[in-house]
């Protein structure tokens, strides 16, 4: 982050103005900070995607296809043909500009096509010149484009400056989904090769090993049984997590982001400490996949089919195993894939049985035809039936505000269940400001795909209006602690909180709730999952 | 000067001078008066259902809305039925809400950067205002030319034109209504909230930026449209009757050319026609398409429900089997169990 602008001077720095040219005659300048490597053609060629080579964006020539016009123009048509989505929005924008300035990278960025309208209109452009009578006689004053070189660098350069958080969709008067947008154009690029590595390599690794790290089988009961040893000194209980089992009621997928890199790895010890908890006290029984070891999709940020390629992996697991149903671990799009596409491409899931909670009974009619159920609303349940002995006051240290990750705040709606969970595992709750979450929640600029470490300042731009909510509320009643569920923003959050916020540090749900989770015979704990000294233990300490 | 919009207005210039000199110069009443308006309609007609119908020949594979409330989960957790809607009802609400309301608009947010580095949003009510009184204008203003357009005239026109001028007694003053018919407030509201919308185009500089000619046309012919009809009414006064009479003629298919009927409404009839014959083919086609967005109208119940794509079909996919394969050996050394063990695979 060196060669980053100090924040006062990168906030000071945003320039909303417009600049004097036209968008059309505006040209796109490939930036340093701004885009993600191309993608390996290693990756590519693993998962059988078109055009894998090598190719640098900066560099002129992209290495594409002789004919790629036409692969685009047929590619489009075909979306047009299948997804009325895709058509309905190419039409009826009419340019009211009331989704502008709701996009985080438009705050953070200041630049035009980064508004969600002139995003749209990238696409849009060409579409008038390819698809309308209208716009074939009218040109540019129509507002259409001839489909060239140029233009697919731009498209490449903002398409992959949107997170498809969707927050857009929540705004226009039609609902014009500015990520399904998004969507439909990398789905359009990739046909010529036109990804990042970003994206590719983790999609090759969860293909192949089954999680995005590509971590093997042995590797990955390896680092979760170094967790057991982590949780073993904490609490002095020997938590046994079992893979690969057959014959468990229930299976458990989460991504694997957080058996990797902290502070996911905490909220992976909770998981694992629940589970412990709820086998010794009421016989629960689940086991975790290696095979299905991912619940990211990062396919989703490729292609419809490519996500459910990767996606397949779920219910082929479930029904491997004879498992009864499926419970998912916190992230943000792996849940908008379960909640609004897996039953549609891989279901039905006639194989599984309605979930049903072992311990409390309830029934999840929500989740009736999927089979998986969030582990949010599953902890929920618990604590709403008592079943789950609590010390909220091991989280005294923190004073927690709750950011809603953007695909389970707007591609599924699941606000309180969280919400509820932490409230009863901490005492100091805060909110942030009414419009900058629930439905109305900030990206936390790197989704969809953009985490790398070469976009910082993009990262750092796209995550501007979320940090800056939290400093709000930092300031004003000293939260130091920023709640999750997404294993995407326990990767992004901290990065961009240590240069906006530096003061705030990020969890997730279930690390808040392992702390506070009294097992049976545990000695008495010091510190908390991190390490750190529990209120009051502090002096121990010395 | 900003070339999009001056071509629009350019456009509504040379479409204005069409009927006005066609009539006055050249006489050509019938053309303007009968033979364009009929083909206008036609084509609005044939235009709008082809649009719909090309809307609904793609399929919905997916089931996208965007969720803007707390989802059905949990019994004791009150869900929003309206924003989240897992029932039919609840997206017909949505809808209705959407339609009539403009709700989403009403969400409108403005973003400021306070100068203390706080970024701050602010509720932004003047479009959605704007916008309904257009819209709601342009709907009261359709609804009472259907006076023209049946005899007798239909009670909720009459209702509808006596609210609609009753109205102006409460808002206007006195001094305005001197010499004057009653004023319809629908027509001078048409005309402000399309003044206002373009203003608000041509003087804020993000929604300046994303306009395209194609943006101002429809708002430069609907005030000419306004303009030229509150002109008939209050200054070039036509013979209603002799109109009636002729609008009549249409409807039933024997038109005659009324007497006495000046330019100002060939003109006012021809900006119709135009604006009947350009919709099908451009942004007010939302009209139809709000209808048929598929992050509103959709139920959320969809890990209640199987919903199917028509178009599913298999992929590839990395099996178990092959992932056993792949990593047998290690698995069992790791204690993990296996599908297949080694012996068996041996062979
Ligand atoms: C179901 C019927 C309709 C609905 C729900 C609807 C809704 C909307 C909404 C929400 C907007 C965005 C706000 C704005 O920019 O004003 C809009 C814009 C617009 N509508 Fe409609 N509309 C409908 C029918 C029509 C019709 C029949 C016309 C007239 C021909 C029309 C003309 C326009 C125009 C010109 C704009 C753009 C205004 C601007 O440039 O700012 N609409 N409509
Ligand atoms: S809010 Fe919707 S209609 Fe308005 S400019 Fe954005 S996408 Fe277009
Ligand atoms: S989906 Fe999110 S990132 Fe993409 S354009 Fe809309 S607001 Fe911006």
């Amino acid at each position: 982050m060196s060669d980053l602008p100090k924040p006062d001077e990168f906030l000071t720095g945003i320039d909303h103005k417009m600049p004097q040219t036209d968008w059309m005659n505006t040209p796109t300048e490939i930036r340093k900070g701004m885009y993600c490597y191309a993608s390996n053609y290693k990756s590519v060629e693993i998962l059988g995607l078109p055009n894998a080579r090598p190719w640098n964006p900066l560099e002129d020539d992209w290495k594409l296809p002789e004919n790629w016009q036409q692969i685009i123009h047929e590619g489009f048509k075909e979306r047009l043909d299948k997804f009325r989505s895709f058509k309905v929005f190419m039409d009826i924008c009419v340019r009211c500009g009331a989704c502008a300035d709701k996009c985080h990278f438009f705050i953070g960025t200041g630049d035009p096509k980064n508004m969600p309208v002139l995003r749209a209109e990238l696409l849009r452009s060409i579409y008038r010149n390819d698809f309308t009578t209208v716009g074939k006689i009218l040109g540019k004053i129509g507002g259409g484009r001839k489909m060239t070189l140029d233009v697919l660098k731009e498209w490449w350069y903002y398409l992959f400056q949107c997170t498809e958080c969707r927050r857009c969709s929540v705004f226009c008067p039609y609902g014009i989904d500015t990520a399904e947008v998004t969507i439909m154009g990398r789905e359009l690029l990739n046909l010529i090769g036109l990804n990042i590595d970003w994206i590719a390599t983790p999609i090759a690794n969860c293909y192949q090993t089954g999680n995005h790290l590509g971590i093997q089988p042995h590797a990955f009961k390896d680092m979760l049984e170094f967790f057991v040893e982590d949780i073993e000194e904490i609490t002095g209980i020997n938590v046994d997590p079992s893979f690969n089992r057959k014959g468990a009621d229930i299976l458990f997928i989460t991504p694997s982001g957080d058996v990797f890199a902290d502070p996911g790895t905490y909220t992976c010890m909770g998981y694992m400490m629940l589970f412990h908890y709820l086998r010794e006290k009421y016989g629960f029984d689940i086991t975790w996949s290696t095979y299905a070891s991912e619940g990211g999709n990062f396919g989703f940020f490729t292609s419809h089919e490519t996500m459910k390629r990767l996606n397949s992996k779920m219910y082929a697991e479930a029904k491997r195993l004879g498992v009864k149903w499926i419970l998912g671990g916190e992230c943000g799009h792996m849940w908008r894939v379960i909640n609004q596409y897996m039953d549609t491409m891989n279901g039905p899931a006639d194989f599984l049985e309605e979930p049903v909670s072992p311990i409390t009974g309830t029934k999840f009619e929500n989740a009736k035809s999927t089979k998986m159920v969030h582990i949010a609303e599953f902890l929920a349940d618990l604590i709403h039936h008592d079943k789950l002995e609590l010390d909220p006051s091991r989280n005294d240290n923190f004073k927690v505000s709750f950011h809603d990750s953007c695909n389970p705040a707007r591609g599924m709606g699941m606000f309180e269940e969280p919400r509820y969970v932490i409230k009863n595992v901490c005492n100091h709750f805060y909110e942030m400001p009414a419009n900058t979450i629930r439905e109305q929640t900030f990206c936390c600029g790197s989704g969809a795909g953009l985490n790398a470490g070469e976009n910082m300042e993009l990262r750092l731009a796209g995550g501007l209006p979320r940090a800056n909510a939290v400093k709000y509320v930092h300031e004003k009643f000293g939260v130091n602690m920023l709640a999750c569920v997404c294993a995407i923003d326990r990767a992004a959050l901290p990065t961009s909180l240590e240069y906006w916020v530096p003061e705030v540090d990020t969890t997730g749900m279930t690390e808040l709730v392992a702390n506070a989770l009294i097992m049976p015979g545990e000695t008495k704990r010091e510190t908390d999952l991190r390490g750190e000294p529990l209120p009051g233990m502090e002096e121990d300490d010395a | 000067m900003n070339g999009k919009y001056m071509f629009s207005l350019l456009a509504i210039f040379v479409l204005f001078l069409l009927p006005y000199v066609g009539v006055t110069a050249f006489g050509l009443k019938t053309l303007f008066g009968i033979f364009i308006p009929l083909i206008a309609l036609t084509i609005f007609i044939i235009g709008f259902v082809r649009r719909i119908k090309g809307w609904s020949e793609s399929p919905v594979p997916f089931r996208i809305p965007t969720t803007c409330g707390q989802q059905k989960s949990l019994t004791w957790i009150e869900s929003s039925p309206i924003d989240n809607p897992t029932t039919k009802a609840g997206v017909v609400v949505r809808m209705i809400l959407e339609v009539m309301l403009f709700r989403s608009l009403f969400r409108n947010l403005k973003f400021k950067r306070e100068s203390n580095g706080i970024l701050s949003y602010s509720w932004e009510l003047w479009l959605w205002l704007g916008a309904l009184a257009f819209h709601w204008a342009f709907l009261v203003t359709i609804v009472r030319h259907l006076r023209f357009f049946a005899e007798p005239i239909p009670y909720f026109v009459r209702a509808l034109e006596f609210f609609d001028s009753f109205f102006r007694v409460e808002f206007f003053t006195d001094a305005f209504q001197v010499g004057l018919p009653g004023i319809y407030m629908s027509g001078i509201v048409l005309l402000a909230a399309a003044i206002y919308l373009l203003a608000r185009r041509i003087l804020l500089a993000q929604v300046r930026y994303v306009s395209l000619a194609a943006d101002y046309f429809p708002l430069f012919l609907i005030i000419g449209i306004a303009v030229s009809g509150i002109m008939m009414r209050y200054a070039s006064k036509v013979d209603i009757v002799g109109i009636k009479a002729f609008t009549m003629g249409l409807v039933t298919l024997n038109p005659t050319i009324p007497e006495g009927v000046g330019a100002t409404f060939y003109v006012h009839l021809f900006f119709v026609s135009v604006l009947l014959i350009y919709f099908p083919f451009s942004k007010l086609m939302h009209m139809g398409g709000i209808f048929m967005s598929p992050t509103r109208n959709l139920t959320t119940d969809t890990r209640a429900k199987h919903y199917s794509n028509p178009w599913n079909y298999p992929v590839k996919t990395h099996t178990y089997e092959e992932y056993e394969d792949d990593y047998r050996e290690k698995m069992i050394d790791a204690g993990l169990p296996v599908d297949k063990e080694l012996a068996e695979v041996k062979e």
